[in-house]
């Protein structure tokens, strides 16, 4: 039996708070983390089919061309290889997230430094790495190789293109007003576990395991991409050690070990190299953007002007959203926004960690700072008169909106001091003290969602869909909506993930996942709760379980009495997707030192306050927002992939030289979850929050370090060597 | 990685012997030499494992140093007690220097012997000199921020990444080497490293077949000891600059300055000009722009990384203040 939802209007029956169980909303610790942290959990990799062969990729050596031989015969004699495979169906680039169709493939055309050309499969993955590394591959090269935005004449991204007003003019009567460029480098998502798959062939179907995001996706992929009917393919993917945005879509080594595995007639696992993973995945474009800010002498908003440069390979589709947010979370009668995208031949740019927001608001919310200090007011009550009362391109209605108790909650707790902010006047030794803050704000996204919902016969519920957990903690919360939904413990909750025979889900990426596929199990409890009224005699509305048991009356088993109840729960966004803008809000406050000699940038605390809609485990819901404002301690102070300027091939490809925050750059981070019910965000209420969590928070650290030394910068990230240059004598 | 023949060295002599092949190595704790073999820019015919020759000990030498052995951990010589009571410089080096896990492995002779962290050197389809003499320098106009300032070539331009031996460069430690005919000779720390010139793949002043066996520290001298590490990120990442300082200010006037540096050259950098400067001298930001004005004369950059040139002096300004004021 199936349920089926559209949700066309908002819904503000709160359901879920009207449950008697009492385990949704609790700060519950993951299910899975025992297996993790015992290595239990098996990773794709991990997963060693008898008689498996390894398989290498091999990798281009020029940046743009063609490959005119592929002299196999220069490793088939060397110890244990077996194959090389340079199937014209071999993909060359990741698909980019919801493509829903196979990625780049003729492998013979060449179009960034590192691109995989070929597999070499060996007995063992030494012999065929090896054998990879000694491949002969002849080229003719095309000279024709831009690698920098610069060198080509860009095009406009045509569908973020806002004109409203006249900005030249609001920018000429503003009372005050800045206009301001800012650059953010390149960024990679730096997930710890490599992509990696493992193929097997049975002459029938093919089963592959590896470490994706989207499986709902991925499988229609995979299948354009080998040419195959989807039904002779499984994917499986139960664990992902971090995706990021470079899961999303399918990625080299699936198709390439699917593509032996069937040719060799034995199972293949390809894993890349951390070099790969790097180079050959996924980057965040670089930026350079252009903020026009006219506010008139109170500090309101006149003109809002946004502009961005991005890159990305010829033919890629995908432009970083630089702008999504900058849409609508301030108000300003004129308005202009536009993004340009340059062709280059650099590795494919998609999604990685926000894509859009995290890079956007951090420009976004420097400049605000900038008009703060120019006005002189305060930059939290800058923001605060300037929060619209509906979405001011569109004239929506927003969803719901938490800005402004963000910014207020944020502040009180922090301890934010609203006086004057004369920069550079806090001295420790030899570090300059500052504060700063800045608005956080990320797109929600909801996307059509399956999931099987089983009550057993033994008052024990299991949850299946391909829904993807790439440890966020999507297998604990939906535990927890079942269980809430049904009166169960958790542990009476078996959540079976990462399976294409499973329903499919909405994949995990654009922080979608917990307010999707959590509906879609809403939805098939809501089903099996009608059910079990009618047993229980009673309407679904007034049934009160917990414990297992109608609460006062009979237990579930009893209520059974030997049946099982299956409900498929379809979720669809529905109408309501047009009628409103919805999005998560927050606020970030930082406090920095900086180094009077060196430069170095050090985080004493920094606090994020968020609405993202309900909060469905306030442990991992906590978690999420550690992680994100981690990202934007990267992206503020060390995060910036390096790229040769002559071949355009990424260099610091290792977690060594690209640096993401460790440890110890990690300062007391406190997390403030503030209330809310979006009742057209979901039908659960919630909203994404993994990405918000990190969209914005790096102008908060900038801002400090203004305002610790007065140094004001306009790149990012703020390394020593930038922040010296920008620091006054 | 390419098939490599494995050898457990029996005695110094063994290894030795091994090691006096061409396309043979010694490996320590494996933390530098391993990751190079995977991405093939190291690739030995022959590896000999010296970890079971002894050679850990650190102990304390009859004219009141202290000898530690090569095979000593990075994390058993930082945390020994001499060493922290004494040379405290040299144990805030190493633990300024990489993660826990890689100390608990990284050995000090192997730590003196790492390879550069050139992205052109680590990469073997680019050219390098260092790697594939006469292939070219893929670092002189390319990415370029972590290389050196101070006596580059036209060949290379890499840097000697580490902070151990920068430390004990300051203090005037000593290399023992041991060679197969069982002579053993000593070079200072400061002379162990080579500059590129027209050698650029010659990093140290090893000869085929010799092997490190421990690094002696002489006596403890007066003064502070100080190590400042400026890094992109405040864990795990390498030196933009460092400077190994051990200073002495005596009735207002410096009496010793000791000092080295690291992230400028291919080797901890040390001029002895610098305290010639100092000493005898009243403590004053003028004496040490004069200090800076003579370590940097020669220094020239590559565009990316132009900005280590101020980095040095700022950074040691900061440290000779903080010396000063530790004196007070
Ligand atoms: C991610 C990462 C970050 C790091 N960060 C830092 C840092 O910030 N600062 C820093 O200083 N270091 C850093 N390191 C480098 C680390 O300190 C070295 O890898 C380590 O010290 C090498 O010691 P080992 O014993 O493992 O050497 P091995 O890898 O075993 O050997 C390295 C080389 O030394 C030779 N060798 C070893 N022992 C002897 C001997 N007794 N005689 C002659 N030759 C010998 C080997 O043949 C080989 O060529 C980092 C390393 C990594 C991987
Ligand atoms: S700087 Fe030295 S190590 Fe780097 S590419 Fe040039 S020659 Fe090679």
């Amino acid at each position: 039996m199936s349920a089926h939802l559209k949700q066309d209007e908002p819904d503000t029956s709160n359901r879920l708070d009207n449950m008697r169980q009492g385990v949704l909303g609790k700060p519950l610790s993951r299910i899975d983390g025992l297996a993790k942290v015992t290595g239990t959990a098996t990773y794709s990799a991990e997963y060693s089919p008898e008689n498996c062969a390894e398989g290498v990729l091999v990798t281009a050596t020029i940046t743009r061309g063609v490959v005119t031989r592929i002299d196999k015969d220069s490793v088939l004699s060397m110890p244990g290889v077996i194959s090389v495979i340079d199937d014209a169906r071999l993909t060359t680039r990741a698909a980019q997230g919801t493509a829903d169709e196979a990625p780049q493939q003729s492998p013979r055309t060449v179009c960034y430094w590192g691109q995989p050309i070929a597999l070499v499969v060996a007995e063992t993955f030494e012999q065929a790495r090896d054998a990879a590394k000694h491949l002969k591959v002849i080229y003719r090269e095309n000279e024709a190789a831009p690698v920098s935005p610069d060198l080509v004449e860009p095009k406009e991204h045509e569908d973020e293109t806002v004109r409203q007003g006249d900005l030249a003019r609001a920018m000429s009567d503003a009372a005050h007003s800045v206009d301001i460029a800012y650059t953010t480098k390149g960024h990679a998502s730096a997930a710890m576990e490599p992509h990696a798959a493992v193929a097997e062939w049975d002459g029938k179907k093919l089963t592959v395991h590896a470490s994706l995001q989207m499986l709902n996706f991925n499988i229609t992929e995979l299948a354009d991409a080998l040419d195959m009917d989807e039904d002779k393919l499984r994917l499986v993917s139960r664990f992902v050690g971090g995706g990021f945005g470079s899961k999303l879509g399918v990625s080299e080594e699936t198709v390439a070990a699917s593509l032996a595995a069937m040719e060799l007639e034995r199972p293949v696992r390809v894993v890349m190299s951390r070099q790969q993973v790097f180079q050959c995945v996924m980057r965040r474009s670089e930026t350079t953007q252009r903020l026009r800010l006219a506010a008139d002498k109170d500090g309101k908003l006149t003109g809002f002007g946004h502009q961005a440069l991005v890159s990305n390979l010829p033919g890629e589709t995908f432009a970083e959203p630089v702008l999504q947010s900058s849409h609508f979370l301030y108000a300003a009668e004129s308005r202009e926004l536009k993004l340009n995208v340059a062709r280059i031949h650099q590795m494919t740019a998609g999604s990685v960690r926000a894509p859009g927001e995290a890079v956007g608001m951090p420009a976004l919310e420097g400049a605000m700072d900038v008009l703060a200090e120019k006005i002189g007011i305060d930059p939290v009550e800058l923001r605060l008169i300037n929060i619209p009362e509906e979405d001011p391109e569109q004239g929506l209605p927003f969803s719901s909106h938490k800005l402004a108790e963000c910014l207020k909650q944020g502040a009180e707790a922090f301890g934010w001091d609203s006086g004057h902010r004369e920069p550079r006047v806090k001295r420790e030794g030899e570090w300059w003290v500052g504060t700063g803050m800045a608005s956080a704000a990320r797109v929600h996204n909801v996307s059509e969602a399956k999931a099987r919902v089983t009550l057993k016969p033994d008052g024990t519920c299991l949850v299946e869909t391909d829904m993807t957990d790439i440890g966020t903690g999507t297998y604990t919360i939906l535990a927890q909506i079942a269980g809430e939904m049904l009166g169960l413990e958790i542990d009476k909750v078996l959540v079976d993930l990462g399976d294409s025979q499973h329903p499919r889900g909405p994949g995990s990426g654009g922080s979608w996942g917990a307010a999707s596929i959590g509906s879609a199990v809403y939805v098939g409890c809501k089903a099996i709760r009608e059910e079990l009224a009618t047993r229980a005699g009673t309407s679904e509305a007034e049934l009160e379980l917990a414990e297992g048991r109608v609460v006062g009356g009979q237990t579930l088993t009893a209520l059974l009495d030997g049946d099982e109840i299956s409900e498929e729960g379809h979720y669809e966004p529905g109408d309501i997707k047009d009628d409103y803008t919805a999005s998560g809000f927050g606020a970030f406050f930082a406090q920095v030192r900086v180094n009077h000699f060196t430069g170095e940038t050090r985080i004493d605390r920094m606090l994020g306050a968020f609405g993202f809609g309900r909060v469905l485990n306030p442990k991992t819901a906590r978690s999420q927002c550690l992680g994100g404002i981690t990202w934007s301690i990267g992206v503020a102070l060390t995060e910036a992939l390096e790229f040769d300027p002559r071949d355009g091939h990424l260099v610091n490809c290792d977690l060594a030289e690209y640096h993401v925050p460790v440890h110890r750059d990690l300062p007391e981070l406190e997390v403030v979850l503030v209330d809310e019910r979006d009742p057209a965000a979901s039908p659960i209420q919630a909203k994404g929050i993994g990405e918000l969590g990190m969209c914005g928070g790096a102008a908060a650290i900038a801002n400090a370090i203004y305002n610790a030394c007065g140094a004001r910068l306009f790149e990012y990230p703020m390394t020593p060597d930038r922040v010296l240059a920008a620091m006054p004598e | 990685m390419r098939p490599f023949q494995y050898n457990r060295a029996r005695s110094l002599a063994d290894a030795s012997g091994i090691i006096s092949d061409k396309g043979a190595l010694a490996i320590a704790g494996g933390t530098n030499l391993l990751d190079l073999m995977k991405l093939q820019v190291e690739i030995p015919e022959q590896l000999a494992d010296i970890n079971h020759l002894g050679m850990a000990e650190i102990a304390d030498t009859e004219d009141g140093g202290l000898r530690i052995g090569a095979l000593a951990t990075n994390t058993a010589a930082a945390v020994h007690p001499r060493v922290r009571s004494d040379y405290p410089v040299l144990a805030r080096a190493i633990l300024a220097g990489a993660t826990q896990q890689l100390r608990n492995k990284a050995t000090t002779g192997g730590n003196l012997c790492q390879r550069t962290r050139c992205f052109y050197f680590t990469n073997v389809d680019q050219p390098c000199n260092k790697r594939e003499p006469g292939s070219g320098c893929g670092a002189i106009d390319g990415i370029a921020k972590l290389h050196a300032v101070l006596g580059t070539s036209d060949q290379c331009i890499a840097t000697y990444p580490g902070d151990m031996a920068v430390a004990m460069s300051a203090l005037g430690a000593v290399v023992h080497i041991a060679h197969e005919d069982g002579e053993e000779r000593t070079v200072p720390v400061a002379d162990f490293h080579c500059l590129p010139g027209d050698t650029p793949w010659r990093e140290n002043v090893l000869e085929p077949g010799e092997i490190i066996t421990a690094v002696s520290l002489p006596a403890k001298v007066a003064g502070t000891q100080i190590y400042r590490k400026v890094r992109e990120r405040s864990s795990y990442a390498f030196a933009l600059v460092s400077i190994a300082a051990i200073v002495e200010i005596k009735n207002g006037l410096f009496s010793r300055a000791d000092l080295a540096f690291g992230g400028l050259a291919h080797k901890p950098w040390h001029d002895p000009r610098i305290a010639d400067v100092l000493i005898g001298q009243v403590p004053s930001e003028k004496l040490f722009d004069e200090a800076a004005d003579i370590l940097l004369s020669g220094a020239q950059g590559f565009g990316e990384n132009d900005f280590k040139i101020p980095l040095t002096r700022r950074t040691l300004h900061a440290v000779l203040a903080q010396a000063v004021e530790q004196a007070a």
